[in-house]
Formats: structure tokens, sequence, C-alpha cells
């Protein structure tokens, strides 16, 4: 079974869908202990890291999460749930979970693009990724594949080599970032059609090496 | 880089596909969840269902088209039409839509622009307009005039003016549809689409009278529009979706060329 962490703030049944579609059983949880008891665990997300970290600090999710990160298990961050991974967020000044030392950033204001016209933010649609390095979260997507994006604000590790791949919104910035047993993805593969699908199999039949201890990119 | 986004939209009356959809292919075009099967199997980047079911009654049967949508295509998709409350887009999004769409309620009450950012965030929130050339006259510095109940009515709100206010209230996108090319076939209203969306920092959707992929360049380009809608141009099956990328990407237009 699926942990889907249910933070009050997103369209939780998309992805579910998702998993239904490609035949995984899943279940939507703010209990610590159904997290113990999954097999892999993800965080979806849509809204504000000010109000999702609130909501998961109450319950006891942020612990509950640092310690299966720690044993080695299974996680997979999407949109606002790859931000709160990391240390902490310029969306509302806020503390988040630490899993990935980094800081989550907002995209800066009047940037242009390659003719000269105003990037909108929220970045929003169809992008493209650059790898940076191999993961089995990739397998079987090609360079063109694009995958879809809301989002006003990036990820951003301290250690580069904690960045899988890149996209380019007016700057280049990190967005599928990963340590351990945790990957992260700044875009909505439940939206972004066959290839989105596919990198969410791929997490679904991933079985991250080593597993328990230090964890390493 | 970010691609340009094509947009299918669908008429969606009582639970059914309306218009002459014409098809070769085995495809029961008067089903909704089969046809946005149909276009997300062809490469639309987003699809926009435009409920135009008259009574309130009837909404419900929208909402189960909605669920069963979201089980079967794994891009956004968005619902406008009779969107006049936090409740209804609660509803919509709920049974699994990407945003929601208002156009006329939005005029009569803008501050649902705003509840509806504060609720679903932004990024839920369309803003649809219908505009209607009439030339430059006081209150309508632009030239264009807002038009609601399927540009019937006029509302005496200047175009640019009402897209400034609606992205200040917070919506997320503006689908911008012009009353004198939609139907045409004839292209897109470049002149009103550069101006607004040179002027927002939001995406805008340019919206009526593509007939040709050349339409969809010239909007895209000169016109600076974030996405294009269709709908004529492929439900009578004189394009495809795959024609249009292929066209548009020959052009060096960026579009998703693998789905």
């Amino acid at each position: 079974m699926i942990a889907i962490v249910d933070y009050r703030a997103g369209n939780l049944a998309s992805v579910g869908r998702a998993l239904s579609f490609l035949g995984f059983a899943w279940r939507v949880t703010r209990d610590p202990l159904l997290l113990g008891e999954a097999e892999r665990i993800l965080i979806p997300g849509v809204g504000a890291a000010g109000a999702a970290m609130e909501s998961l600090r109450e319950p006891g999710i942020d612990r509950a999460l640092a310690r299966e990160f720690a044993a080695g298990k299974p996680i997979l961050g999407i949109c606002l749930g790859c931000q709160i991974v990391l240390g902490h967020s310029e969306e509302n000044d806020t503390a988040c979970l630490n899993l990935i030392a980094g800081r989550v950033r907002a995209f800066p204001a009047g940037l242009r693009d390659a003719e000269g016209r105003a990037v909108k933010i929220p970045h929003m649609g169809w992008n493209s990724l650059r790898l940076r390095r191999p993961h089995p979260i990739f397998e079987g997507l090609a360079a063109e594949d694009a995958f879809y994006f809301v989002h006003g604000f990036y990820p951003q590790p301290e250690d580069p080599s904690c960045v899988f791949a890149e996209s380019e919104h007016g700057i280049v910035f990190p967005a599928v970032i990963g340590r351990g047993s945790l990957v992260a993805v700044q875009f909505h593969p439940e939206k972004s059609g066959r290839p989105g699908l596919r990198l969410l199999e791929n997490f679904c039949r991933w079985t991250p090496p080593g597993g328990r201890g230090e964890a390493s990119c | 880089m970010l691609s340009k986004r094509i947009i299918v939209c669908l008429d969606v009356r009582d639970g059914r596909t309306t218009k002459g959809i014409r098809f070769r292919e085995n495809v029961d075009v008067g089903d909704p969840v089969a046809m946005a099967r149909h276009y997300y199997d062809q490469g639309a980047d987003e699809i926009v269902f435009y409920d135009i079911t008259a009574s309130a009654e009837r909404r419900g049967i929208l909402i189960e088209v909605v669920r069963r949508v979201a089980e079967t295509i794994f891009i956004p998709f968005s619902v406008g039409g009779g969107i006049r409350s936090v409740a209804d887009m609660h509803d919509v999004l709920l049974a699994g839509a990407e945003k929601v769409s208002v156009n006329s309620a939005a005029l009569r009450r803008p501050e649902l622009i705003d509840e509806g950012a504060a609720a679903f965030g932004r990024q839920c929130i369309v803003l649809g307009m219908d505009v209607l050339r009439v030339g430059v006259r006081p209150g309508i510095p632009s030239g264009y005039e807002v038009v609601i109940d399927g540009g019937r009515v006029p509302t005496g709100r200047d175009a640019l003016a009402w897209a400034e206010e609606a992205e200040a209230r917070g919506a997320g996108e503006i689908c911008l549809n012009s009353i004198d090319a939609d139907g045409t076939q004839q292209g897109y209203e470049l002149e009103i689409t550069g101006r607004m969306a040179s002027r927002v920092g939001i995406p805008v959707i340019a919206s009526g009278g593509a007939g040709r992929p050349e339409d969809l360049r010239d909007v895209l380009t000169l016109g600076g529009a974030d996405a294009a809608l269709i709908a004529s141009m492929v439900h009578f099956g004189t394009w495809t979706i795959p024609a249009i990328k292929s066209a548009l990407h020959r052009w060096g237009v960026p579009v998703r060329m693998r789905w």
C-alpha cells in the first residue's frame, strides 16, 4: 500500500486516480502509524508551504516522515511536496522537513525570455527536463518528454549532487531532486500524460539500494 | 523551454458533447469521456469542458462526467459554464478538474475571483472573457468591450481594465474569447490578444477564430498568447492535433511533441 500524506492542502484524489490507473493500492492518511506500515509514501501538493507544514506538525507527520526516510522507505514528493522536503521555504518564511539540506526560493521578478518577453510567474504549463544524473525513476523516458508544472517557487538543494534533473523558465532550476530513498519532483507526474504515469510507475517499482542508515544523494 | 499549449474545448449539454462533431474513427462523439480520451491520445495539452446545460438541476450530470474524465485522462482539464459560487468550484475540483473557469458570474460579482483564489489557489481560477470590438469610446479606452451571456449583453467594461482587475483579484489565467472572430475560422483576434498578453503577468489563452495551423502560429507568436483554444477545426475532422503540432513545430513554435 502507498500512503498519500494528507496535509489538507491539495487535490489528493488526482494522484490517487493515477495510482489506481496504474494498478497500485493507495490510501490517503494523516496517521503517522499508517506511514510506518506503508510500503511507500507519497507527499502530494498544491497549496502554500506555511499551512502545509503547520498541518504536518500537529499529528506528528513531520517526525514520522523523518523516521521513515532514515529507515530507507521510498518517498516521493510532488510539487509543494517536493519543496517541503528541504530545510526552509521562502514561501511564508517556513521551516520545512529538512530531509535534504537546502532552501525553496521564489522565481526572481523581471525575468525575460530569449526574445525579450517577460517570463510569466507562476511557471505554468509543459516543460522538458535536462537530466543531471541517472536515476531509476527516469527509466523509459526520453529527453523530449515534457511534464506539467504549476509553481512560483523552486527547490534549491545545497549539495548539487542532490539535483537529478533541471528545467528552465527564465532561469535554470532544479526540477527533480533526491537523496537516498527520497525523490522529489517539482512538476505533476499525475497530470503529465504517459511520461508522467511512467515516472510514477517507476517510483512504485523502485527499490532504493542499501535502504537503511546514512543516505547520500 | 515552456511549451505553448494547445487546448481543446468541448461543449457539453446534459452530459453529452454537442455541436456537429465529426469523426471517421470509432469514437462515440456524443460521449464527453470518450472525446476527452480521444484528444488526450492525440496529444492535446489540456481540455476544457464548457457546460451549456440550461438548468441547475442537471448540474449533477456534469459532475459525474468530470469524475469519469478524471479517471481516464492524465493531463489538466478545466470546467466552465455556470460556475457561480465557491461551492460550485468545490464540486467540480473535488470531482477531479484541475481548474474552473468563471465568466459572467465574476463580472456580476468580482469577489468570486478573490474567494476562489483564496479557497483553492490562483492556479485553479481561470477568468473567461468574451470581448467585442467596439472602437475607442468613453469608458472603453482599449476599444474592446466585455460582453456576457454568450455575447448578447454589453457590460460597459473595458477588456484590458477587467483583465488587470481579475489578475489583481487572483485569477491565474485569462481565456480571452473574441466574439468577432468566434466561429469564423478566419484566425484569432491578434490585436487585443497581444495587448492583453503584454499587459498582464498571467498566461493568456487565445480563443475564437482558429481555422488553420497558421492561425495558431500567429496568435502564439505575434499575438504573444501562452495557449490557443481550438474547437471546430479538430471537431469537424478537418485537422488533427498531431498535424497542427507538427506544423507549429516546423515553424519553430515550442510545442509538446511526445505524449
